[in-house]
């Protein structure tokens, strides 16, 4: 994260120190950087529409998919179960991680920006305790049939509830001027909310093993539906947040500094937060919660391609769908035919990958 | 559950020991009992003779009161002190030596609260755990076997206190206060189970009882096994709507493996704890015959048919799509006789 006396692009500066350190303070991402980001989404994109539990066969995928084309005429040779295992059960699932992927990303870097804390992450403010209480409730009184549909909804309700809780104790405290305070009454809201769902836990041990693969995140049940009900609060989430990437650059000088510029850090603050919000319940609702791509992402992007948030934003995006579906891609082949939490991959593949552009871009800078 | 804090700087170390806990869990939740006490069904235990073709019209009438119709006539005579003091070695490998026939029994598993019914020591029962809901005259109580209150089951006075898992040393606990403690691991398979029943009889007086219910289990199993149909059909066995699952490798699908199905999940995991949670697709493309939802939380039939894809399957489109009481096939108790049956009958519908 930028320290407080590191200079947005809008900011005046120096002359020298814009020609001494000309990434950091850039506004566009190297093509370079921009390119390989979107080169890694479309390959794992093909890799994860390729490759599955279920062996189609990389040709006949390839076919299939053009077949799906308008006019094009084309026999896969793959029978009506394996269409369907394509259609219905793999595209969705690739499709849906890079939606929850980029909202997870783009969401980190928000929350990072607002708070300019290296350490926030989508789920600092009680959306992941809320959440997880929704869900726990959704699990333990849900009848049958009736349990799947509610854990998403339930889910999307405690997250928001968990961010209001802690806002309104945040403001309660010190009427939202520090950005402190609202971490810190995010901490005492997730530590209640959490006391509540695990003493229903507790309470229902027969349901533990449902309620900790939810926690532990999962696409397996990834279906077009779901992404349906994702992709509108996904837009206007990704919408909200981009339209604020500039005055982020701004915040990120400094609280002070930014109102002198005529910043109103409390409002462009509270924008933010509900927008980030919003995205990550809504991709909790459907996906549980995956943990470590909202801060993995946004600083690795960061550490490439520069500080400005008018590249961080639009770059995790990016680089966000592409870590979650190659995340998901490993979580289902690497045991095949058996899963692996996708929390597992994200942390396991990912902190290591992390450690590495760490130490590269110290060397560079 | 502290994964949830996952900005907090620890967080990495608490969903480590999330996911070591992870495993464990798959055990503990299959052995766990599901919410619902079911009406009480036909009693399974020692009536051999009803159980050859047809087990649920015969005797399903005169048995419902629960588990302990038939089994006192049958111990009586080794109920007396003579058998004691008895020896007898649970799953932690400890000989447990019993000076007297215990008349304070502390059940803290669902599992042998049903064997100790079915082998007539139901007046011997003094309190069993909240999840034992079977048979519907045990007397159930607050107490826990997966949190045990050290305090609360002390305070019931137990002779005896038998239990499914050893949480935060609670056994080493109860026998500092002078209480003998019998710990049954989770079955792994049908040996291990029908060994219980026989520990459990010698440990509570009623010998011979244990070792005829163990006998009874294991031919009207092989009974209803040698009944059914000679299909090869593949099953796949629901433990909820993540995919979770049994492999050959657990008591339960050792069942299924009487009757000689194949179980699509048996590659998944090969040397795992059995409990693999199985991609969709991979489900889709093994094509079972039969679908058997049975956790605590399984979806409901319908809902399986309405799955994106899953109509491609046979088990779908044929109708085979069967729910399973979970409490009887999460527990290792004499009742898998009626799972045995319902097996059977979905053979009979399905071949």
């Amino acid at each position: 994260m930028t320290g407080p006396r590191s200079r947005p692009a809008g900011a005046p500066t120096p002359g020298s120190d814009a020609s001494a350190r000309p990434l950091l303070r850039a506004t566009r991402a190297h093509p370079a950087v921009v390119f390989g980001a979107f080169a890694g989404l479309v390959v794992v994109v093909l890799a994860g529409t390729m490759i599955g539990a279920a062996e189609l066969g990389a040709m006949a995928v390839a076919r299939e998919l053009l077949s799906g084309i308008p006019g094009i005429e084309l026999d896969s040779g793959l029978s009506e179960r394996q269409q369907a295992i394509l259609w219905q059960l793999r595209l969705p699932r690739v499709a849906l991680g890079a939606l929850v992927g980029a909202v997870l990303a783009i969401s980190g870097a928000a929350y990072q920006g607002v708070f300019r804390n290296p350490l926030a992450d989508p789920y600092l403010l009680g959306v992941a305790a809320g959440a997880g209480l929704g869900a726990t409730i959704a699990v333990v009184y849900g009848t049958g049939s009736l349990a799947g549909v509610v854990v998403p909804v339930l889910a999307f309700v405690g997250a928001l509830v968990g961010v209001s809780l802690t806002y309104v104790l945040g403001r309660a405290v010190t009427g939202v001027r520090s950005a402190t305070t609202l971490i810190l009454a995010g901490v005492a809201v997730a530590a209640f909310l959490t006391a509540i769902q695990t003493y229903l836990q507790q309470q229902n041990a027969d349901v533990l093993r449902e309620v900790w693969t939810w926690i532990l995140g999962s696409l397996t049940r990834a279906s077009w539906g779901q992404i349906g009900l994702l992709l509108p609060y996904t837009a206007v989430s990704v919408i909200a947040i981009l339209l604020h990437r500039r005055l982020l650059d701004v915040l990120a000088v400094g609280e002070e500094e930014a109102r002198t510029l005529g910043v109103r850090t409390g409002q462009v603050r509270l924008i933010v937060i509900v927008a980030a919000s919003l995205g990550t319940a809504a991709a909790v609702a459907v996906s549980g919660l995956i943990g470590f791509v909202g801060i993995i992402v946004p600083h690795t992007v960061r550490l490439l391609a520069g500080t400005s948030y008018r590249v961080i934003l639009p770059l995790s995006i990016v680089a966000g769908a592409a870590f979650l579906v190659l995340a998901d891609l490993l979580a289902r082949t690497v045991a095949s035919p058996a899963e692996l939490p996708i929390g597992v991959v994200t942390a396991f593949f990912g902190a290591p990958f992390f450690a590495v552009v760490l130490r590269t871009s110290r060397r560079l800078t | 559950m502290r994964c949830t804090l996952s900005t907090h700087p620890t967080s990495a170390g608490a969903r480590r020991r999330l996911l070591a806990a992870i495993g464990a869990t798959a055990l503990l939740v299959s052995a766990c009992a599901g919410e619902d006490a079911d009406a009480p069904t036909d009693d399974v235990e020692v009536e051999d003779d009803d159980l050859d073709d047809e087990p649920d019209d015969g005797d399903a009438d005169d048995a419902d009161e629960g588990g302990d119709a038939d089994a006192d006539d049958v111990d009586d005579a080794d109920a007396g002190e003579d058998a004691f003091p008895a020896t007898v070695t649970d799953s932690r490998g400890v000989d447990v030596e019993i000076a007297e026939r215990p008349e304070r029994i502390v059940s803290l598993s669902p599992t042998h609260t049903e064997i100790l019914f079915a082998i007539g020591a139901d007046e011997q029962v003094h309190a069993v755990d909240d999840q034992s809901d079977y048979p519907d005259d045990a007397p159930i109580t607050d107490l826990s076997g997966f949190e045990p209150n050290i305090e609360a089951i002390a305070d019931e006075d137990p002779d005896l206190v038998i239990a499914a898992f050893d949480p935060g040393g609670m056994a080493d606990d109860l026998e500092g206060l002078g209480i003998d403690v019998l710990i049954f691991d989770t079955a792994t398979n049908i040996d291990e189970a029908l060994e219980q029943y026989e520990a459990t009889g010698v440990a509570v007086g009623h010998a011979d009882a244990g070792e005829q219910l163990a006998t009874d289990t294991r031919e009207d199993m092989e009974q209803l096994a040698a009944d059914a149909p000679e299909a090869s059909l593949a099953y796949y066995h629901e433990l909820d709507e993540f995919l979770y699952t049994a492999t050959s490798q657990t008591f339960i699908g050792e069942v299924y493996g009487l009757f000689g199905l194949e179980n699509v999940a048996d590659p998944a995991d090969e040397d795992g704890s059995g409990f693999p949670q199985l991609s969709e697709e991979y489900i889709v493309e093994e094509n079972p015959d039969l679908i058997f939802l049975a956790g605590a939380g399984a979806s409901a039939p319908d809902e399986v048919a309405d799955r994106p894809g899953w109509d491609t399957i046979t088990a779908v489109q044929e109708g085979n799509l069967i729910e399973v009481d979970s409490d009887i096939a999460s527990r290792w108790g004499p009742r898998i006789v009626e799972f045995a049956e319902t097996v059977r009958d979905a053979m009979d519908d399905a071949a």
